[in-house]
């Protein structure tokens, strides 16, 4: 051996895991966001963590592959300190690898080829890397399969390298063999000897084919104890311990975290090796057990996969019901196999699978979470039978109870209740049409006509998709339609349904609570025999509930808008001067620590959204529902690790404080400086006109918290979003097919963004405004806002006008600065945002505005500039009269 | 696929050391041609000024480069390239001839088979297709701005050398010199369209790969040690390989000898007349040369031997007689390991 050769070979070969998007999320993501020089980075400390080779990997549904592995080589090449070692190309996909290759002036190695699609395809390739220059690597897969048994695996491999060298003139030198490293102790007999094959295979392919390598991928092996690192990593530590003596040559590794075999603590390293070489009978209840104690953090446990020995109906019919996808495509695929047609499959035991879903939840046996992983099971089981299906021309929705369209109305961004109950109705075998969010009428109509629904559902959020509904339903009647119509969404409610949507359309109308109700709701809707008596009956009540309005005259007896403001709170500003805040102006904060964000995060609105009630945390030890609360819970708390680790999101706010005065009876007047000359803006507040007793409570307005002219005070606004990763990795979980982890991200968004709110108002208190420099409260005392100062947002109680949000984004440049924006309605975007004022008023709190007359909505929109009819308009659901 | 005019050659090379002719570049240049000297009658109302376009010479004064040919056989080389260093589309564009890029390569190898074909004193000669790098690089992004854009990709320059490798072979070139390779990953594409061809042809001819390594660092412009480029190419089975260029050969012998100890090929070698003076000009004595090359052909450095850059029929003359008699290099026997090579060569053990 040369010199050269001493310092360039090696024995064993690292060959870096970290620059692969299958691998590494944390390297995926910046590969989707383009971002590549990072991207760069990762490679580079895989080079200097000691990498000998480097395997770049771009198979992610959602890249182009061959796009981002040409541009992500050619960064490479003009990295000298990386582009010094040899590139594994490695993609399931030829045009990828062959994408590669036509990069890469050194000598590479391709991962992989394959027998799998027969003799020609691979010898074709075989042929083609050999002109491009490489070396490659050869799974033992061929047109049965992957090879499971030591004997499989070399027969594979012994009749791949006879075609490479003979038919191809492949240099055996540049071959690699990769006999498959299958996960062991799964609790499935035949999966126990899966290492030794391994190593056994790997002996015979360095015995009798000359020249060849060996490698595998590492963490395959440990897969069932995924979670726990501290085993896992001994496993591989082990694994190499024996495979190399055996021959293996080279494994894709995380060259940095290699572990060393001496260091694995006794008894683990018994207990491991009895798993990996199969010892004793025992090994893997042994080592499960032993691996509690080396648990960290997470709560995942080797899972039981006794059921994986049932029938095929069973599996199907369990994974539906637990949720669980790991083995769905096989399990269909035998299914389909047995009974020769794909339809018999979704007709045969998927529905039935879901009938026994849907039976369980409308029982309450099962929840909502349950149900919606249950559905991404369904999806995937679909997915992979709608190309049999299309072959055969067949129709998968020939069987559907019936087609519903979905769609959040214009000017609103809100989607989780939509999608829920949308997922929840596709497990109740109906077809769903979902037209996403800020949809327009004429889109809705055109939709609902051209794919012939049965039903159609509308979604809201914010109070101006009240408003947008009634237009849609008045469409549908202007149109023709007589289609049942469900309104759902968090401001929607029965009395608004009846008064304000039913007076516009004809046919069926029904207000929808929730997504369990949904599902009754719609079937009761599709039934022709009790279609017609419900929808009466559901009239009827709704004439009752406008009547009883139309009685009340719609009007509540209020207090006149002087008498409010002459009972307004007033304020002993000599005794309580406004704290200054010490720097004026705005504070742009960009990227703020998703891990921070976390502690913040306040709980029971996530179980909310998921329809499980209780309080938290009592909730997950409640009898009824604890269970499934205890699940969604680690499935959140799991996302939220990946989500934090792998910084799906980069969270933007921004926050100004300036100096105030209250302007007139209920306005807010902010200045440019301190010599409050120059007026900024005005923000508008509305005053509670309930009728209060002598002595009785003040009635509230939010510019009662600021000082009048003369006291110098001050007021601040901030505008917070999650960011739009949250958006992106929600379509990606989408175009997956997993609806679960879809509507997990944007709940956990929501989530994070009210948690940026708490978090960032905590620093406001104690250091931006820094009122309250000692404050230190636990996240209960937080939630129960036990602190002085408020941060009321536009559309809640007590300050319901939305379009108070243009101010405030004007102010801030909330757009330029935290990359947020408003829709007509003034829904923000990213939809997990919030946005708000802030008041350092030790009396200042939440109130609701609750309904105000006619008196008062006119003089707000002649201080505001507005019509009175718009006005009106977005302040429908607090009037307290009908306007004209 | 057999492979035609290999076995003389192989033979030869087996038996002595090889001459390769000297500078085309040179040559011409001493013609002090004029701009309508280039244009001849076909090209006389060619809307760009074609001057300093060798390549075309072998259309418009093809007894110029007949001439050349002659004038080097005369000095005792076995191998004469052909001339078409630049005969192909990419470097052609610059003239807006690219569209002529087979036809140049084709008559250009006819030129030179024509000349050895009318030797007939019974020695062998052959004539060497000449495929330049073209004037883009695949590994290197022309955008300082952009480190991932490319003015040139793998297919582009596959199809640009494929065109060219036609020409050259349906012109009568005996073997093909993919030569003066700044960036390895252009020579790959050179190496799979020749092989394309020679695919479609049904017959192979052999191949010399020559790289250049472009200053005292020791590496090729995109950035490969020689050993490092040795192991990118040697997937052709080359017939030789070796470095050509920008050096002279007193910094040359350093990286030659790299690629010699582990490629088991025929090596070949053929520097400047020496680095460039003040004026781009070579000052190099056809004796400092022929010294250079005489001791790399007695210490077994080299199989093929001649000259680049600067170098006139009387260096050739010289060279020849320096290596006249010498035993050629015997390739070692390389144990069958996987090499594999990024910007430096990585060997598995074997």
């Amino acid at each position: 051996m040369s010199e050269r050769d001493a310092r360039a070979s090696a024995r064993f070969v690292n060959i870096g895991e970290r620059t692969n998007v299958t691998g590494s999320a944390v390297f995926r993501r910046l590969i989707e966001a383009e971002d590549y020089e990072a991207a760069l980075d990762v490679a580079r400390r895989q080079v200097e963590s000691g990498a000998q080779v480097i395997d770049v990997n771009m198979d992610e549904g959602m890249l182009d592959s061959e796009r981002a592995m040409t541009v992500f080589l050619n960064m490479i090449a003009g990295e000298p300190d990386i582009a010094r070692v040899p590139i594994m190309i490695d993609s399931s996909k030829w045009s990828v690898i062959e994408a590669g290759l036509k990069c890469v002036q050194g000598k590479a190695i391709v991962n992989s080829i394959s027998l799998k699609e027969g003799e020609e395809p691979f010898l074709d390739q075989a042929r083609r890397i050999r002109r491009y220059g490489a070396a490659t690597v050869v799974m033992a897969f061929d047109e049965e399969g992957q090879a499971e048994t030591a004997e499989q695996k070399f027969a594979i491999c012994a009749r791949s390298y006879r075609l490479l060298v003979d038919e191809a003139g492949f240099p055996p030198e540049d071959i690699v063999f990769d006999p498959n490293i299958f996960a062991v102790a799964t609790g499935i007999e035949e999966h126990d000897d899966y290492a030794v094959a391994f190593i056994e295979a790997t002996r015979r392919i360095k015995a009798n084919l000359p020249h060849a390598k060996v490698s595998g991928g590492l963490s395959n092996v440990s897969f069932a104890f995924r979670g726990n690192d501290t085993v896992r990593e001994a496993m591989h530590a082990a694994f190499l311990y024996h495979a190399i003596p055996a021959g293996l040559d080279m494994a894709i590794v995380n060259a940095g975290r290699l572990p060393v075999y001496e260091d694995i603590p006794e008894p683990l390293r018994e207990a491991v090796e009895d798993v990996l070489l199969n010892r004793r009978a025992d090994a893997t209840e042994r080592l499960v057990e032993l691996a509690e104690s080396y648990r960290g953090r997470s709560k995942e446990i080797a899972a039981d996969l006794s059921w994986r020995s049932l029938t095929v109906d069973e599996r199907l019919s369990h994974a539906l019901t637990q949720g669980v996808a790991d083995w769905i495509e096989e399990d269909v695929e035998e299914a389909r196999l047995a009974l020769g047609r794909p339809l018999s499959v979704i007709e045969g035991p998927l529905m039935a699978g879901m009938n026994h879903v849907g039976d369980l939840f409308a029982e309450g046996k099962m929840f909502l979470p349950q149900v919606v992983k249950s559905a991404r099971v369904m999806k995937r089981a679909v997915a992979w039978l709608t190309p049999f299906l299309e072959a055969e021309k067949e129709d998968a929705d020939s069987s559907s109870a019936g087609k519903v369209l979905l769609a959040t109305v214009k000017g609103d961004v809100h989607d989780i209740g939509k999608n829920i109950v949308g997922v929840v109705l596709q497990c109740n075998n109906y077809e769903i049409v979902d037209l996403g969010v800020m949809t327009p009428s004429a889109r809705i109509l055109e939709t609902a006509k051209r794919e012939q629904v049965d039903i159609i559902g509308l979604s809201g959020l914010i109070t101006p998709s009240l408003d947008e509904m009634c237009f849609v339903a008045a469409e549908m009647a202007r149109e023709g339609f007589e289609l049942p119509l469900l309104i759902g969404g968090a401001t929607t409610s029965k009395a608004h349904t009846a008064v304000r949507i039913a007076p516009n359309y004809d046919g069926p109308l029904v207000h929808v609570t929730d997504a369990s109700r949904a599902v009754s709701v719609v079937g009761t809707l599709m039934s022709p025999e009790r279609r017609a008596a419900f929808a009466g009956e559901v009239s009827a009540e709704y004439g009752k509930l406008r009547e009883a309005h139309g009685r009340s005259g719609g009007r509540r007896p209020r207090a006149k808008l002087e008498e409010a403001r002459a009972n307004r709170m007033e304020t002993d500003w000599t005794a309580c001067a406004p704290p200054v805040p010490p720097a004026l102006g705005l504070r742009v904060f960009d990227g703020w620590d998703l891990a921070e964000l976390v502690r913040y995060i306040d709980w029971q609105p996530f179980f909310a959204a998921w329809e499980l009630a209780g309080r938290f945390p009592d909730i997950l030890e409640d009898a009824e529902v604890g269970e499934a609360a205890r699940s969604l819970h680690a499935d959140a708390l799991a996302m939220l690790d990946r989500l934090v680790a792998e910084g799906w999101t980069r969270p933007r706010g921004v926050a100004g404080f300036w100096p105030a005065n209250r302007d007139g009876e209920d306005d807010i007047a902010l200045f440019a400086d301190e010599a409050r000359s120059e007026r900024l803006a005005t923000l508008h507040t509305l005053r509670q006109q309930m009728r209060r007793g002598r002595r009785g409570r003040p009635n509230l307005a939010l510019a009662d918290f600021v000082a009048p002219p003369g006291t110098p005070d001050y007021i601040g606004a901030f505008a917070v979003t999650a960011g739009a990763g949250i958006e992106e990795r929600a379509r990606a979980f989408e175009a997956e097919r997993d609806d679960y982890s879809a509507i997990m991200a944007k709940a956990l968004g929501d989530r994070l963004a009210e948690a940026f709110a708490e978090c960032l108002h905590e620093r406001v208190r104690r250091e931006l405004w820094g009122y309250a420099p000692g404050e230190r409260l636990t996240n209960e005392e937080l939630v129960a806002e036990a602190y002085r100062g408020i941060r009321p947002a536009p559309g809640y109680p007590a300050c319901p006008d939305h379009t108070e949000k243009r101010a405030i984004f004007r102010l801030l440049d909330a757009e330029g600065n935290a990359g947020m924006g408003l829709t007509e309605s003034c829904a923000m975007t990213p939809a997990a945002s919030v946005a708000g004022l802030y008041f350092a008023h030790p009396e200042a709190r939440y109130f609701g505005v609750g309904r105000i007359d006619r008196d008062q909505v006119e003089d707000y929109a002649r201080r505001k500039g507005m019509a009175l009819a718009e006005a009106e308009r977005w302040l429908a659901p607090n009037l307290a009269y009908e306007p004209s | 696929m057999t492979e035609v005019g290999g076995a003389a050659l192989e033979a030869a090379a087996a038996e002595r050391i090889l001459v390769l002719d000297g500078a085309m570049g040179t040559m011409i240049q001493q013609l002090g041609l004029e701009e309508a000297d280039f244009r001849g009658a076909r090209f006389a109302d060619w809307p760009q000024d074609v001057k300093g376009n060798n390549d075309l010479l072998s259309l418009t004064l093809p007894d110029a480069i007949a001439d050349i040919h002659n004038v080097f056989l005369d000095a005792g080389a076995d191998i004469v390239e052909t001339n078409s260093f630049n005969a192909n589309r990419i470097s052609l564009a610059d003239y807006g001839m690219e569209d002529l890029a087979r036809e140049v390569a084709e008559a250009s190898a006819r030129i030179a088979r024509t000349v050895v074909d009318g030797r007939r004193d019974g020695r062998p000669r052959w004539v060497a297709g000449a495929i330049g790098p073209t004037n883009r690089t695949a590994s290197i992004s022309p955008d300082v701005e952009d480190p991932a854009a490319r003015n040139a990709d793998f297919d582009m320059l596959r199809i640009a050398y494929r065109e060219n490798a036609e020409g050259l072979i349906d012109g009568g070139a005996d073997l093909i010199v993919i030569e003066t390779v700044f960036d390895t990953l252009n020579a790959k594409a050179a190496l799979y369209a020749v092989e394309e061809v020679f695919e479609a042809r049904g017959r192979r001819l052999p191949v010399i790969v020559s790289g250049t390594v472009v200053d005292l660092s020791g590496r090729t412009l995109s950035g490969q040690t020689p050993e490092a480029f040795w192991y990118s190419v040697r997937h052709a089975r080359p017939f030789a390989a070796g470095l050509n260029c920008a050096l002279g050969a007193e910094q040359m012998r350093g990286f030659l000898a790299d690629m010699a100890r582990v490629a088991d090929t025929l090596i070949s070698a053929y520097p400047n007349a020496g680095l460039p003076n003040a004026f781009g000009g070579y000052d190099e004595t056809p004796e400092t040369t022929a010294a250079h090359l005489g001791a790399w052909a007695r210490d077994g450095l080299v199989n093929l031997v001649g000259g680049c850059c600067g170098t006139t029929p009387a260096h050739i003359e010289a060279v020849a007689e320096a290596v006249a008699g010498v035993t050629p290099r015997k390739p070692p026997r390389m144990e069958r390991r996987m090499r594999l090579a990024g910007l430096e060569p990585f060997v598995l053990a074997a």
